[in-house]
């Protein structure tokens, strides 16, 4: 079954992220900042990652610029999912490594979309 | 509703679009035709505006067509189509029209632009038409819609679907809270209003042409009538893209299937290089969807 990790501060995106993921097949796990996700990812690799980009402790892009430069960091598939939604951004999401971008709000078929895109789902 | 208004509406549907509209889709004339009413003003709901009508108004009578065959569209949608043709069709093409690098495409009942603004992008994103002459026409019954589509603007919610990151970043900026397709792109697409069930011979001949869930919403005699329009203006080696649920099997034998293509069509008199012998593999395009 294919993994995801869900990355956000807030309990209640989580929630939704994790009921969209889950009814598209994926188990899920959660970290509330980018320290936390890489501490989970040293644990165990997820295919997918969802990630905020403004938390506490570590930021969205400090966690992607630091997973990619890990052994097995290039392997899973990350997708910001964000309030930030200016050119400047996601331009820097996708030099970091980011393969796909969602601007919230989201619902499932944006999250579909994006996992298709991706070859995730 | 009174049955009498919707076999008004039923008969006005069917004569001016052939749009078919059966009893169960009732609820579609009211979420549709009723803010439509409202906004023209008009007391009395669908009854009034059957009224209204009645005598004979044309510009009425456009606003209800165009109001119920706008239909919800996607960038890329079902992506399989747009698969097929970079893989399959495209080295064929690349192939046949190679001396006179030129193709003509065409996007019938492109809503709002989604569709041949996708074209486009997977255009560009293929090297091997560089210095091509390349020609996107995109027609749609809508004059509204097709000023929509010519504007070319999506909401942050419409370019979340089915396009790219990559492809947002490279073909569009940003206004406001919306996204705006760039001015070179914008420029291989002349949009034009057009009537599937009138002669369309004046738009030239097409190389390609996408009629994606469109006949879904005709009656059988007019699907034939719609691919006897369509033929006319495709080229004897063009190809012809129905949407994933519709067919030509049944229906009209101007054009078939073609082999090993599911979802494109060939002229029945087809001279496709393809139909004669499969299509040797060309270079790799680059990834569109990667």
């Amino acid at each position: 079954m294919n993994t995801c990790l869900i990355v956000d501060d807030s309990r209640v995106v989580r929630k939704v992220a994790q009921k969209i993921f889950e009814e598209l097949g994926f188990t899920c796990n959660e970290a509330e900042d980018g320290k936390q996700a890489l501490e989970a990812c040293a644990k165990s690799m997820p295919e997918v990652i969802l990630l905020d980009w403004n938390m506490p402790v570590m930021s969205g892009i400090e966690f992607l610029q630091e997973l990619r430069k890990t052994a097995g960091g290039d392997a899973p598939k990350v997708v910001f999912c964000t309030t930030e939604n200016d050119f400047a951004f996601i331009q820097k999401a996708l030099e970091a490594g980011a393969n796909e971008y969602i601007m919230k709000p989201f619902d499932k078929e944006i999250v579909q979309s994006k996992l298709l895109q991706i070859g995730a789902i | 509703m009174k049955d009498t208004d919707f076999k008004f509406f039923e008969e006005l549907l069917k004569r001016e679009s052939g749009l078919i509209i059966t009893p169960e889709k009732t609820y579609l004339l009211e979420s549709r035709l009723l803010p439509l009413a409202q906004k023209q003003g008009i007391q009395g709901g669908l009854e009034g505006l059957v009224q209204k009508m009645r005598g004979g108004n044309a510009s009425l009578t456009r606003a209800v067509v165009e109001a119920m065959t706008t239909n919800e569209t996607s960038f890329f949608r079902d992506n399989t189509p747009f698969q097929k043709l970079k893989e399959d069709l495209f080295p064929a093409f690349i192939k046949s029209r190679g001396a006179q690098k030129s193709l003509r495409i065409w996007s019938a009942a492109c809503s709002s632009g989604q569709e041949p603004y996708s074209i486009a992008m997977m255009l560009k994103e293929a090297p091997q038409f560089a210095g091509w002459r390349i020609e996107i026409v995109a027609t749609d019954l809508s004059q509204d819609i097709l000023a929509q589509a010519k504007a070319g603007v999506y909401s942050q919610f419409e370019v979340q679907r089915g396009l790219p990151i990559q492809m947002l970043v490279k073909y569009f900026t940003k206004q406001g809270e919306n996204w705006e397709v760039k001015p070179d792109l914008k420029s291989m697409i002349s949009f034009k209003e057009a009537n599937l069930l009138t002669d369309l011979r004046h738009l030239g001949q097409f190389d390609i042409v996408f009629c994606r869930n469109v006949l879904i919403y005709f009656d059988v005699p007019t699907k034939g009538k719609v691919l006897s329009t369509i033929k006319d203006i495709t080229k004897q080696d063009g190809v012809l893209f129905l949407g994933g649920a519709e067919t030509v099997i049944g229906i009209s034998d101007v054009f078939k299937p073609l082999t090993n293509v599911r979802g494109v069509y060939v002229r029945a008199d087809s001279t496709f290089m393809a139909e004669k012998s499969p299509v040797a593999p060309a270079p790799p395009l680059s990834a569109v969807q990667k």
